[in-house]
């Protein structure tokens, strides 16, 4: 095998996943998928200062089938970048960094991005 | 190392500095902190209250976003997110795309984009806070 074409570490082919490794590159695909969502808080706030109508369309649409999913994911996004996020804050400051905290930290972001969307969604749901 | 720190005039702290890979690279690392910072308090608000709200009508939303408080989080809210988005996407962008070009073009894209956006967002919520 040439050495261009070896595989580089880690082979995440043959490297088994394990929680931080997973929950480290969901932290920057929730992070890119929440930069794109963007779109939708600016449309929506544009659509408000537009008009009624502008407005109605923009719940029409997030209102629907397909609009419940968008949100559902990018709330659950939202939630867990922002966990997580905080578990890197920690980090930052020096804290944080044996491997059973880490462990810890990492399932109480799992565990906490979840409720935070469960309550999100209990509140939203009871309002609608 | 230590002969030549004997011959030269200059500090061993005046030879080093501006040199290595840091350079410019903590303001980055820290704006990316503040607002990750900014944007805990900020997000967990947002969501909350929109969720309290979900299904408003037109009316609704110009009332609450055109409220002072409302209005004032909502700016924060806006210019946090997109200042953080664009510095993490920007990481990402350097980590993954290699080649030159299209990493300026990729980088220069989302700069402009998140301008663009931020700036539409913040319009739009000033609009309604002064009645337009």
């Amino acid at each position: 095998m040439s050495a261009e074409r070896r595989p580089l570490s880690p082979h995440l082919q043959i490297y088994k996943p394990q929680l931080t490794s997973v929950l480290s590159i969901s932290h920057r695909v929730t992070g890119v998928g929440l930069a794109a969502g963007t779109l939708l808080l600016t449309w929506w706030l544009l659509a408000a200062a537009s008009g009624p109508e502008a407005f109605a369309t923009a719940q029409g649409f997030l209102g629907s089938w397909f609009g419940y999913l968008i949100l559902f994911g990018f709330s659950y996004a939202l939630m867990y970048h922002l966990c997580n996020g905080v578990r890197h804050l920690f980090w930052d400051a020096g804290r944080g960094f044996e491997l059973p905290t880490v462990y810890k930290s990492g399932w109480a972001v799992v565990i906490g991005s979840a409720a935070l969307t469960v309550i999100a969604w209990a509140i939203a749901l009871a309002s609608a | 190392m230590a002969d030549k720190t004997f011959r030269s005039m200059r500090t061993p702290l005046a030879r080093v500095r501006g040199l290595g890979s840091a350079k410019e690279g903590v303001h980055h690392w820290w704006a990316q902190r503040l607002t990750a910072l900014a944007l805990v308090p900020l997000t967990l608000w947002f969501v909350v209250s929109v969720a309290g709200l979900a299904g408003m009508d037109h009316a609704a939303a110009v009332a609450w976003i055109g409220s002072p408080a409302v209005s004032v989080l909502l700016v924060l809210l806006v210019t946090a997110t997109f200042w953080h988005a664009q510095l993490g996407v920007q990481v990402v962008i350097e980590d993954y795309v290699h080649s030159e070009a299209v990493k300026l073009v990729a980088l220069i894209a989302v700069k402009f984009a998140a301008v663009l956006l931020a700036i539409a967002s913040i319009f739009a919520v000033l609009r309604l806070a002064f009645g337009g």
